[in-house]
This record gives C-alpha cells, sequence and structure tokens, in this order.
C-alpha cells in the first residue's frame, strides 16, 4: 500500500530536477536554434533581468510555504525608488546611505503588510493587494511623473560590473550569498522546519510550539526589505528612479515561485526549484525574443507556462490527497459519546 | 401499549475494529418523550446517527408503523418524518430565518420564481403554532443557539416530522431558553409527535421524559417508565461495570508540587479553575463533554490566552498564551484532537516527532540530517512505532501509531509535567494498555501527569485523585481510594458536590 505512494513521493522531491532539467533543455535548444543565444551577451541580460526577480523570489518562497502570499512587492519596490530618488535630489549623496534608508523603508512597508496579516488576522492575499495600490500611489506622491536620472556614473555602472573576464554582473555573487543564506533558513534550520509545519497545519505548529504570527510577521519584514534591495538595484541598472519601476513584476516572481514546485496551499516546495524556475523563465523570455517571437506570442506563452506551474504540481499533489484518502477514511472514524 | 411508532430492533453498527452499537433495541411511541441516556462513547450519537440516515446499520432492522424502513441517506430520513435537533444546529448564516428553514423546497411562484412573501408567511404560522416569537424575515447570523434550534423545529414541522431527536440540546442553552425548548417540545409531544430526547441533566431527563432508556459500551440496559427509576439507579446502570485489571498505575508517593494552577479563568469556558498536581502523581480531569476539561489544559499550555488566573510551573510563573515558554519550561501537551493538533498529517514521522524540540536538536543553529534522523529512530524504537520508514508522511500510519508518535513527540522534550487530553480514543486495546503502562512508568519517574479523559474506567484505574469538572468549573477533587463510578458521574452532571 505505501509503495505507490512512496514513488510518487519521490516523483514529488524531484519537481526541482525537473525544472533544473527544463532548463537545460531549453538552453541548449536555444543556443542551437536561436542565432545569439550562445553569445556571452545574452546570458548577461538574462542575469541581470533575473536578479530582482530572485532577490524578491527568495523571501516569497518562504512566505509562500506558510501559506500566504506578498503582492506588494513591485509595488514596494517602485516606493523604494521613488524615495531614494527624492533623498538624492534632496542631497543624500552618500550610497551607503541611500541602500541603509532604502532598506529600512522596505522592512517598514513589510512590517505594515504583516502587522495587519498577523495582527488583525487579515488574509495576506486581501492586504496586500491594498499596499500594492497604496504603495505605488505613493511611489506617485512622492516623485509624480518625473524620472530623477541624474545618478553618479561610477554608482550605476558598478551596479552591473561583470565579474572578471567574463560578461556575468558581479551582483550575482550577492544574490548567490542571499540564497544560501534563505536555503539554510529553510532548510537546515529550526526555523525552516517551523515554517513547513505552519504551512501544512498552523494548528498542529501552534501546539507544537511554533509562534506562528510572529515567524509570518518578519517573513514579511524580510520581503519588504528584499523587495527594497532590488529597487536600489533597479534604479542602479537603469540609472533612473520612476514612480513606475518594476510594476507587475509580483506577477514573475509568483510565477518563478509556483513554477519552482511551491504548493499555492502552503506547506511544499524547495529553494532550488525556484531559483531553476527564475532562470527558466529568464531563459525562455529572451531567447523568444530574439527569435522574433512577436510580444503578444510571448504573452500567450509566459500565460501558459504559469498555468502549467500551477497544475503541474498541483496533479501530483491531487493524486497523493486521493491515495492519503482512500487509505484513511475506511478505518479510522471512532464512535464518539 | 399501543403499536409503536418507531422500532429498532438489534441494531449493530461498527466502525472498522470498534463496535460502537451492538444489538441495540429502542421502542418510540407517538405522544410520548423518550429518553435516551449513557456516558460518552455509549453509542447514543452513532444510534442518532443511524435514525438521521448519515449510517447505515450493519444488521438490525428499522421499522416505521410496523414496516420496515430502508434509510439510505438523510433524504429519505427526512421522507419518513424523522427529524434531528443537533446541540449545535448549521444554519446558512446569511440567508433569512425564514429562507433557512424552506432551504431545498421553496415555495414556488411562476417561471419557477421564489414565493418570498408565502414562504415568509408560512414561517410565521409555524412560530405561531409553537407559540415563539422570532421574526421570519432577519438573518439566522446572530441568533442564539437556542433561536437556532427553534428554527430546526420549525423546518422539523413543516416537513409533518412524527419523530423528533433531539441530541443534547439543551447544553449550549440556560435555564429560561430550556423551559422555552420544553414548553415546545411538550407541546409537540400532546400534538403527538415522538420525540426522543438525548441528555445529560438528569433533571431535564426526569421532568420531560415518560419513559428512560439506557445505554451503556454500545448495548441496550434497560428501558423503563421514569416514574420507577430514581437518579442513583441511572447513574448505576450507566455506568455498572467492573473496572478491569488492565490499569497498571503503580503506587507511588507525591512528591513536590510541579504544576500549580489557581484561579484560571476564560471568558465563556471555564471559570476560577485551582488545582495542583504533584511529581510522580496522576491526576484525571474528568467530566463530560464540553465541561471545558480540553479548553483547561489548552490553556494551561498557552495555545489559548486566560483572561485571570495563573499557572505556576516548579513555582515558576509561565507567560500567559505562549506555548513555546511553556515547551522550555519542561510541559508537554498530548492533545484531544490528534490528526489536527497532534500532528501535521502531511509531514512525516521523522518531522513530526523532532518539532517540539528543533532548536535543541540544532548544533550551532543548523540542524543535520543524522541528528534528526537518529533522535526519531530512538523515539520510534522505546515507543514501538511501527513505521515503514522513519520518512513516510505520518498519516499513512494507523490511528494507534500516530498516537505513539504524538507521544514520542512530547516525551522527547523530557518533561516534568505531562498533559494528556483524551490520550488512548480512538486507538485499539493493546495499544491502549501500552500508553497506560507509558503513563504509569512516567509518573513513577517523578513526572506529573494530568490525564484528561472520558472515560470512566481509564479515569478510576489510572488516577492517584480525580478532579471533576462540570460546565466550566472544577466540583470536585476526589482521592483514589474514595472515587467511584457513582461519586465521579454525579459530580460531572452536577448532581452533588462531592468532597
Amino acid at each position: 500500500m505505501s509503495e505507490p505512494v512512496a514513488r510518487i513521493r519521490r516523483a514529488l522531491g524531484t519537481w526541482d530536477a525537473v525544472v533544473l532539467l527544463a532548463l537545460v533543455a531549453v538552453a541548449v535548444v536555444g543556443a542551437l536554434t536561436i542565432e545569439g543565444v550562445a553569445s556571452p551577451r545574452f546570458w548577461r541580460f538574462v542575469v541581470l533581468e533575473a536578479i530582482p526577480i530572485a532577490l524578491i523570489a527568495l523571501p516569497m518562497t518562504l512566505i509562500v510555504i506558510t501559506g500566504e502570499i506578498d503582492l506588494s512587492v513591485a509595488s514596494v519596490l517602485g516606493l523604494t525608488c521613488s524615495v531614494m530618488g527624492q533623498l538624492w535630489v534632496s542631497g543624500v549623496t552618500s550610497l551607503p546611505v541611500l541602500i541603509l534608508l532604502s532598506l529600512l523603508l522596505g522592512g517598514a512597508l513589510g512590517a505594515v503588510n504583516g502587522l495587519f496579516i498577523t495582527g488583525f488576522g487579515l488574509p495576506s492575499l486581501a492586504v496586500t493587494i491594498g499596499t500594492l495600490a497604496l504603495y505605488r500611489g505613493l511611489a506617485y506622491v512622492v516623485l509624480g511623473d518625473r524620472a530623477v536620472a541624474n545618478y553618479p556614473t561610477t554608482w550605476t555602472t558598478s551596479a552591473i560590473q561583470p565579474l572578471p573576464g567574463t560578461t556575468i554582473p558581479w551582483m550575482i555573487l550577492v544574490v548567490a550569498a542571499l540564497a544560501v543564506v534563505f536555503a539554510v533558513v529553510l532548510h537546515a534550520m529550526p526555523i525552516g522546519r517551523g515554517l513547513y509545519a505552519m504551512g501544512n497545519n498552523a494548528e498542529a505548529a501552534r501546539f507544537a510550539g511554533v509562534d506562528v504570527r510572529l515567524t509570518k510577521f518578519w517573513l514579511f519584514v524580510a520581503s519588504g526589505a528584499m523587495s527594497a534591495l532590488a529597487g536600489v538595484f533597479w534604479t542602479l541598472r537603469f540609472a533612473s528612479a520612476r514612480a513606475d519601476n518594476g510594476s507587475g513584476l509580483e506577477l514573475a516572481v509568483v510565477a518563478a515561485v509556483l513554477l519552482g514546485g511551491v504548493s499555492i496551499f502552503g506547506g511544499r516546495g524547495a529553494l532550488l526549484g525556484v531559483l531553476a524556475a527564475v532562470a527558466l523563465l529568464g531563459v525562455l523570455r529572451n531567447a523568444l525574443q530574439l527569435a522574433y517571437v512577436p510580444a503578444n506570442t510571448l504573452t500567450v506563452i509566459t500565460g501558459s507556462l504559469l498555468i502549467a506551474s500551477v497544475v503541474g504540481p498541483n496533479v501530483a499533489g491531487m493524486l497523493r490527497e486521493r491515495l492519503r484518502r482512500r487509505r484513511t477514511t475506511a478505518p479510522t472514524v471512532s464512535p464518539s459519546s | 401499549m399501543p403499536t409503536p411508532l418507531l422500532t429498532l430492533d438489534g441494531v449493530s453498527k461498527s466502525f472498522g475494529a470498534v463496535a460502537a452499537l451492538q444489538d441495540v433495541r429502542l421502542e418510540l411511541h407517538a405522544g410520548e418523550a423518550h429518553a435516551l441516556v449513557g456516558e460518552n462513547g455509549a453509542g447514543k450519537s452513532t444510534l442518532v446517527k443511524i435514525l438521521a440516515g448519515v449510517h447505515g446499520p450493519d444488521a438490525g432492522t428499522i421499522s416505521l408503523d410496523g414496516r420496515p424502513l430502508q434509510l439510505s441517506g438523510p433524504a429519505d430520513a427526512r421522507a419518513a418524518g424523522i427529524a434531528v435537533i443537533y446541540q449545535e444546529p448549521t444554519l446558512f448564516p446569511d440567508l433569512s430565518v425564514a429562507e433557512n428553514i424552506f432551504m431545498g423546497r421553496q415555495p414556488l411562484r411562476s417561471l419557477r420564481r421564489v414565493d418570498y412573501a408565502a414562504m415568509r408567511t408560512r414561517a410565521a404560522e409555524l412560530f405561531a403554532r409553537l407559540g415563539v416569537r422570532l421574526d421570519p424575515d432577519r438573518p439566522a447570523r446572530g441568533l442564539s443557539i437556542a433561536d437556532q434550534q427553534l428554527v430546526e423545529i420549525a423546518k422539523a414541522i413543516s416537513l409533518d416530522a412524527r419523530v423528533l431527536v433531539m441530541d443534547e440540546p439543551t447544553a449550549a442553552l440556560s435555564g429560561i431558553e430550556v423551559e422555552r425548548l420544553f414548553a415546545v417540545a411538550r407541546s409537540l409531544r400532546d400534538a403527538g409527535t415522538a420525540v426522543l430526547f438525548i441528555s445529560h441533566r438528569f433533571d431535564e431527563v426526569f421532568a420531560l421524559c415518560q419513559r428512560i432508556t439506557i445505554m451503556r459500551d454500545g448495548r441496550w440496559v434497560s428501558t423503563d417508565p421514569a416514574g420507577t427509576l430514581t437518579v442513583d439507579e441511572v447513574v448505576r446502570r450507566m455506568v455498572g461495570r467492573e473496572v478491569s485489571a488492565m490499569y497498571p498505575k503503580q503506587d507511588t508517593t507525591p512528591g513536590d508540587p510541579l504544576l500549580q494552577v489557581s484561579g484560571l479563568t476564560r471568558h465563556g469556558s471555564f471559570t476560577d479553575v485551582t488545582f495542583t498536581v504533584h511529581a510522580g502523581e496522576i491526576v484525571a480531569l474528568a467530566g463530560l463533554v464540553g465541561a471545558g476539561r480540553s479548553e483547561v489544559s489548552r490553556a494551561i499550555f498557552g495555545v489559548d490566552r486566560h483572561d485571570a488566573g495563573e499557572v505556576l510551573l516548579d513555582g515558576v510563573r509561565l507567560p500567559n498564551g505562549d506555548t513555546a515558554a511553556a515547551i522550555r519550561a519542561g510541559l508537554a501537551l498530548v492533545p484531544e484532537d490528534r490528526r489536527q493538533q497532534g500532528l501535521v498529517m502531511e509531514l512525516s514521522v521523522e518531522r513530526n516527532t523532532n518539532l517540539p524540540r528543533r532548536w535543541s536538536l540544532a548544533r550551532a543553529g543548523l540542524l543535520f540530517g543524522g541528528a534528526e534522523r537518529s533522535a526519531a529512530a530512538t523515539w520510534a524504537q522505546r515507543l514501538q512505532v511501527k513505521a515503514g520508514r522513519l520518512t513516510d508522511p505520518v498519516s499513512t500510519l494507523s490511528g494507534g501509531n500516530q498516537q505513539k508518535v504524538v507521544l514520542a513527540k512530547w516525551l522527547a522534550t523530557a518533561p516534568r509535567v505531562l498533559i494528556v487530553d483524551e490520550p488512548t480514543r480512538g486507538i485499539d486495546v493493546g495499544t491502549k494498555a501500552e500508553v497506560h503502562r507509558l503513563l504509569s512508568q512516567l509518573a513513577a519517574d517523578g513526572v506529573a501527569v494530568l490525564m484528561v479523559s472520558s472515560e470512566l474506567p481509564e479515569v478510576l484505574g489510572m488516577a492517584d485523585r480525580v478532579l471533576v469538572m462540570h460546565e466550566g468549573r472544577l466540583t470536585a477533587d476526589i482521592p483514589r481510594t474514595r472515587a467511584d463510578e457513582q461519586s465521579v458521574m454525579l459530580a460531572a452532571t452536577g448532581q452533588a458536590a462531592a468532597a
């Protein structure tokens, strides 16, 4: 009886591998069939585009595993860009100070989300849709239609400086280091065990001494701070702070997290799959652009992938659930008073 | 006596290996209120579910007016004129009272439009017949439980119910509400309805019912006119069985007070609960379902906050509503609902076993697979958990083995005070005995054990002292030597405040 279950479990355990394989396949097929995909320049752009998505996807993975979601991330990014631009215009000329203030702002915006969600027990979907609009609106209040673009070129070039001997931007090392931190927290620390527990069954987690509300609160703070970091990178990469920076980026992040095998219902998923999915979506989009696939078709393809990303792991999950039901419904009903 | 309206004969029902009902008989007459009493687990609710068509009996016959009746679903029961009022009715909160009454069979106008005017008028007529004042147009949300039950009764009458089953309807009602419910029940009875009344409150049973059927351990014990019985006799028949020798409680000398609860209050759940559990002692917390026992243990453990009072563990006050702090202080709770509270069913045996002590298993803040696995394996072996692999989801285990995982997970934290809530509910006899041996061993090792249990034999067999709760208050503290079925049952039903 446990043999098919074990087999499905093993298959689920390798969802990371499926995404990684798809990434390699798309890269190889792209390089062989599409002019330019094999070039170092191509990979430079893929990485530049993937950096902000990856930065935000790290905390988003943990949040979705606990059964919540943060849709305000792109608006936090935009508001950070606006405030950073306004501070620069007002005479704050130290980059470390600007970065520090941005991270503090992002953390505070995340704390507002966290407070509404854990303090008042509101659903994160509703709260962060609200702050998605609110924070973007505030970004326009701060900067209006202006673009702040007169940052020192040393700043803007340093942000996208390649690693010596390659075309890959050095920021990828920052992303890698942060990815290691998040992976260790999720997969090798007591906190991570609690995240999976509360994502599957918050009540049982509470009975085991997991502080569900406090943990979630800090996750939203982390999400805000990481979105702010992505905002700083965004500003410097494009040498431009505008209120509409990163509009719609939350969907790219959520798509990558779900395609990476994280269950939208919480409790399942791993960071490796999510990072592979960020890369897969980036390579696919850029390769298709190079192949002159029309923008409309591109949208259809990414949309279909998003659907597939939700359906794929969930079909496996449903099979698992059905097996579990079949096993448990029959004999465990106990007579009560 | 005339032909009974409804007859159950030789009805049996099993769930897996557990026999919930064996050879049960019951006769209900038109114009009679009939009481069904028994301990928790005596099979009353299973019987109600069979009458409601929720479960089909494995054996035996049900007949209505002398003709056999086949109930293959709740719709059949309704069509046969059997209506069931539950302790907590489930109405649609955002629909009006009238809409709730006529749900699924609304009066219609042309073009299949709902005739709201007719619905309202008919609902008002029903309430007039019952002699209650309820506005048919108001939404069901915000109705008291008593009013919700009246809506259900109105629904039953509108269906021309001939048999009205009331499953502990008064458990959540105040005195005045009970009076009103009884007035309605009496008028229905006098109009020829057969009423089956299930209650733990003997004063109500004797006030309303002509005959009393007593059940015990899923079997019929007796049916007699109420006038020939006394409360003591009913209690004796409800519990009258030998406490078997399967309870291996060793005699221990109580040590220092480890768990001190004083004045603990949570509004709406329990009031001013004060008691002490000493090292090496097993203290049972007995009472009826809904008396507030689980709520007290949750509040002690910090899963729920309390409104007043305090909890001391070895003299140190536990912070209110902080489960992690309670665990650190040496408290453990094996909760009532294994599947919802005790375990994360989708996670592995290993992850579940290690969850409460994930911090202490970490080295330099990090968890290493090997340490986790050997920690889980040690406890799985010590409690003889039968699992395929420790990495299998705990949902693949049998109920008894799941309960062992819950015990393992808490014993692994080396608790000084262990609270177990219904530790043997729904598990097989063999595992039950193992659990009892384990609890006894823990007490012998100096752990203070607080055991919430609805099983009287377990309570009397295991406990050094029996605390009894009734409606949110402690009503008795009975030492082992003086505890017996009657003293506990009387205190649990609020009949006597035993010493």
